[in-house]
C-alpha cells in the first residue's frame, strides 16, 4: 500500500518536473524566437514583432519579419527539433552515447550525396536537399542490410555487443564516405570545394518556402509515427526479455524506430547539412533535465530547437557585419555549453 | 568447485595458444616485410626484385651490368631511394603507431567504437596546420609537422583535463570532451577555410592522409616521440585488460587505475600525434587495426597490442602502395585507399563476429 503510494508520489513528481522542464523550455524558445525575429538590418520592436506576427503593424515591419525572418527561424527549429528527435532515438535503442547520426553514417552518407551533386553535377537549393536526404536514406539502408539478419535478437541493435555491430558498420560506412567527400574536394576547382564546405558546415541560408513546407510537413508526419511507437521505445529500453514480456515484437519495433530516427536525420540533414553536435547532445541534456530513464523525446525535440534556433540568432548578429553558417556556431559556442550541461548532471547522477 | 580448477584450466588454455600467438606475431612482422617490399616495387614504374635489393644494399642497381643503362639505372635508383623508401618508412612508422594508439583508446574507454582521433588530436593537428598555412605560410608536409604535433598534443591535453574534472576520467566523460573539443576545433578550422581560398587549397590535401612529399628524415626528431609511445603502450597491456573489468574490480585486482589512464592518455598522445603529423589525420587506421587483432588473438589486452603495430604498419604501407597502382597515371592518397580497404574489412569482421568483442 505504502510502496504503491510512494511509487505514485515519485511518478507525480517526475510528471511535474517534466511539465516545468517543457515549459521553461517553451519559455526559452519563445524568446528565442523574438530575438530572431527581431534582429537585423532593421531593428524592430518586440511589440512591433507582435503586431507583425499578428497581421498588423506597417508594411515593411510585416515584410521584414514574416517574408524574411520567419522562415528562417521555422526552419531552423524544424531543423533542430529533427536532429533533436533523432538523436534521442538512436541513442535509446542502441545504448551508446556515440550512436548519434554524425557519428555512425548517415550525415556522412548525406554529406558525401550532397558533395557529389554541388562538385559533379553543380547541383544547387533543393536539389542538393534532396541528394543529401537520398544519400542520408541510402546510407541508413546499407547499414541495415550490413549488420543484416534483422530476424535474430538483437541484430538490428540494441545495448551491448548487438549496438555496437550496427554503430561499427555506421562508422565504417561514415569512413568511406568521408574518402569519397576527401577525394571530390582534392580533385574539384577550389572555389567549388569551399561552397561544398559551406553546405557541410551546416547552414541556414535564405529559406526558399517550397524547402520549409516540405521539411515542416515531413517532419510533422514523422511526429506523429514517433509519437504512435514511443511506448514501445521506453519498453525496448528496458531490454528486449521486458520489452518481450510487456508484449512488444522487438525486432519490428525496433526497425521502425530506427526508420523513424534516419528519416528525421535525412530530413534535418537534407534542410540544413548536417549541423554539428545537436543530434549528438540533446537527448542527453534533454535526459537530465527531465530525470528519470525514458527517452526524453519531447524535451529532446524541444532542446534540438533552442540549440539551432539559438546558435543561428548568433550566426547571423553576434559579430556585425559577419554571418557564419550555423554549424559553426552550434560546433564553437554550443559544444564547450552543453558540455558543462552534461558534466553538471553527471555529478548529481553518478557515474552515467 | 573450487576457485583453483578454473585457474589452472585457464592457464592450461594460455599456455596452449601462446606458442599460436606467437607464431601468429611472427607471421605478421613477416607480412610487414613484404608489405614494405611491395611497396618499394610497385609503383608507376614498375622495379624488380634483384635491383631493389641492389640499390638498398650497394647503392649500386644490380641491373647495371644486365644491360640497363646509366641513365635508367640512376632513375632507378632516384625513385627508389628518394621517393619510395621514405613514404614506405612513413607508413611503416605511422601505421604501427596508429594501431598501437587505436588500441590504447578502445581500451582506456571501453568503447570498441573510439578511435584515437576521440582524443582530439586529429582536429587538434589540422587546425595547427591550417594555422601554418594562413598565418606562417608554411607550404610542406614536412614544414606542417611540429605545428601538427603540438596541435595534437595540445588538444589532446585539453580534453584529458575537461574530461577529469574533480574525480578523474570516465570513458563517458572522455568520450564526450573529445566530441566536444573536436566540434570547437573543427569549426574554427572550417571558418577560416570559409574565408582563405589559399588555404583550402593547400589544406585539403594535408586532410586526405598521404605519405608523399616526405623526406625519411623527417622521421628521425619524431623518433623519440614514437618510441617512448610504443614502450609505454606495450607495457600497458594487464593494466587495460584491468580497465576491460571495471574499475572496482581493477583496484580489487591491486591496479592503480588512475596511473594507467594517464600513462595511456600519454602514449595515445605521443603515437598518434607523430602519425598525424607525418601523414594527416589518418583515424581510420586506429580504428580497424585494434578489431582486427582481437578478432585474431581474442581480448587480451597485451596480444592486441602486440598485434596491432605490425597490423597497422601492413595497412597503411599496403593502402599507399594499392593507391598508387589503381588510379594510373594520378595517385589516390593513402588516406582514400586506408578507408577503401578497412570499411570492408571491418564491416566483413563485425558481420562474422557473433560473439562480439569487447
Amino acid at each position: 500500500m505504502s510502496g504503491a503510494g510512494a511509487l505514485g508520489r515519485v511518478r507525480a513528481g517526475g510528471r511535474r518536473r517534466l511539465v516545468v522542464v517543457v515549459g521553461m523550455l517553451a519559455l526559452l524558445l519563445g524568446v528565442i524566437a523574438v530575438l530572431a525575429l527581431m534582429l537585423g538590418d532593421r531593428v524592430v520592436a518586440p511589440q512591433d514583432v507582435l503586431a507583425a506576427a499578428l497581421g498588423q503593424g506597417s508594411g515593411g515591419d510585416r515584410f521584414v519579419v514574416l517574408g524574411l525572418r520567419a522562415p528562417r527561424l521555422a526552419l531552423s527549429l524544424v531543423v533542430g527539433a529533427c536532429f533533436g528527435l533523432a538523436g534521442a532515438v538512436f541513442q535509446g535503442l542502441l545504448g551508446n552515447p556515440l550512436a548519434s547520426p554524425d557519428i555512425i553514417g548517415i550525415s556522412q552518407g548525406a554529406s558525401a550525396a550532397a558533395v557529389t551533386a554541388v562538385l559533379l553535377f553543380g547541383a544547387s537549393g533543393l536539389a542538393v536537399s534532396g541528394a543529401a536526404f537520398a544519400g542520408a536514406l541510402i546510407a541508413a539502408a546499407l547499414i541495415l542490410l550490413l549488420a543484416g539478419r534483422v530476424g535474430r535478437s538483437g541484430a538490428v541493435g540494441s545495448g551491448g555487443a548487438a549496438g555496437s555491430r550496427f554503430v561499427l558498420i555506421g562508422i565504417a560506412l561514415a569512413f568511406l564516405a568521408q574518402a569519397l567527400i576527401g577525394y571530390l574536394l582534392t580533385r574539384a576547382d577550389v572555389r567549388d570545394a569551399q561552397g561544398a564546405l559551406l553546405w557541410l558546415v551546416g547552414s541556414i541560408g535564405t529559406v526558399q518556402l517550397p524547402q520549409l513546407v516540405v521539411t515542416a510537413v515531413a517532419a510533422g508526419l514523422l511526429a506523429v509515427l514517433l509519437a504512435l511507437l514511443a511506448p514501445r521505445l521506453r519498453m525496448l529500453q528496458l531490454g528486449d526479455e521486458a520489452a518481450t514480456a510487456l508484449g512488444v515484437r522487438v525486432t519490428p519495433a525496433r526497425l521502425l524506430l530506427l526508420l523513424v530516427a534516419v528519416a528525421f536525420a535525412a530530413v534535418a540533414t537534407g534542410a540544413a547539412g548536417p549541423v554539428a553536435f545537436v543530434a549528438f547532445v540533446s537527448a542527453p541534456i534533454a535526459r537530465r533535465l527531465v530525470g528519470g530513464l525514458g527517452p526524453a523525446l519531447v524535451a529532446s525535440a524541444l532542446v534540438g530547437a533552442a540549440v539551432v534556433a539559438g546558435a543561428d540568432v548568433l550566426a547571423q548578429h553576434a559579430v556585425a557585419g559577419l554571418q557564419v553558417p550555423v554549424g559553426i556556431v552550434t560546433g564553437i559556442v554550443g559544444a564547450p555549453i552543453l558540455l558543462t550541461l552534461l558534466a553538471r548532471g553527471n555529478r548529481t547522477r553518478g557515474a552515467a | 568447485m573450487t576457485r583453483a580448477a578454473p585457474a589452472a584450466a585457464s592457464a592450461r588454455l594460455i599456455g596452449q595458444r601462446r606458442p599460436a600467438r606467437v607464431l601468429g606475431l611472427v607471421a605478421l612482422l613477416l607480412g610487414v616485410v613484404v608489405a614494405a617490399l611491395l611497396s618499394l616495387l610497385l609503383g608507376s614504374r614498375s622495379i624488380d626484385l634483384g635491383t631493389v635489393l641492389g640499390i638498398l644494399t650497394g647503392g649500386g642497381p644490380a641491373g647495371a651490368g644486365t644491360g640497363t643503362g646509366a641513365g635508367a639505372a640512376s632513375t632507378e635508383q632516384m625513385v627508389v631511394l628518394d621517393l619510395r623508401v621514405p613514404r614506405t618508412i612513413i607508413g611503416l612508422v605511422a601505421g604501427a603507431a596508429l594501431g598501437l594508439a587505436g588500441a590504447l583508446m578502445q581500451g582506456l574507454t571501453r568503447n570498441p567504437l573510439a578511435d584515437p582521433g576521440l582524443l582530439g588530436v586529429n582536429s587538434g593537428a589540422s587546425l595547427a596546420v591550417v594555422i601554418a598555412i594562413s598565418v606562417f605560410g608554411v607550404t610542406s608536409p614536412v614544414g606542417y609537422i611540429w605545428f601538427a604535433f603540438a596541435g595534437a598534443a595540445a588538444a589532446a591535453v585539453v580534453v584529458y583535463a575537461v574530461a577529469s574534472g574533480r574525480t578523474g576520467p570516465t570513458p563517458l566523460s572522455l568520450t564526450l570532451a573529445g566530441a566536444a573539443v573536436t566540434a570547437v576545433l573543427t569549426s574554427l578550422i572550417t571558418l577560416v577555410l570559409l574565408r582563405d581560398l589559399d588555404t583550402l587549397s593547400q589544406y585539403r590535401f594535408w586532410s586526405v592522409g598521404s605519405l608523399v612529399g616526405r623526406d625519411a628524415s623527417t622521421v628521425l626528431p619524431l623518433v623519440p616521440f614514437l618510441v617512448i609511445g610504443a614502450v609505454l603502450a606495450l607495457v600497458l597491456g594487464r593494466g587495460l585488460n584491468g580497465l576491460a573489468l571495471g574499475d572496482d574490480v581493477a583496484r580489487g585486482l591491486g591496479q592503480r587505475v588512475g596511473l594507467t589512464r594517464v600513462v595511456a592518455g600519454v602514449a595515445i598522445i605521443l603515437l598518434c600525434g607523430s602519425a598525424t603529423s607525418l601523414a594527416g589525420p589518418l583515424v581510420f587506421v586506429g580504428l580497424v587495426v585494434p578489431h582486427l587483432a582481437r578478432r585474431m588473438i581474442g581480448t587480451d589486452y597485451r596480444w592486441i597490442l602486440a598485434y596491432s603495430a605490425p597490423l597497422g604498419a601492413m595497412l597503411l604501407v599496403l593502402a599507399d602502395t594499392v593507391g598508387r597502382l589503381i588510379a594510373q597515371p594520378a595517385e589516390l592518397e593513402a588516406g582514400i585507399v586506408v578507408a577503401l580497404i578497412g570499411a570492408p574489412v571491418l564491416i566483413v569482421l563485425v558481420r562474422r563476429d557473433r560473439a562480439v568483442t569487447r
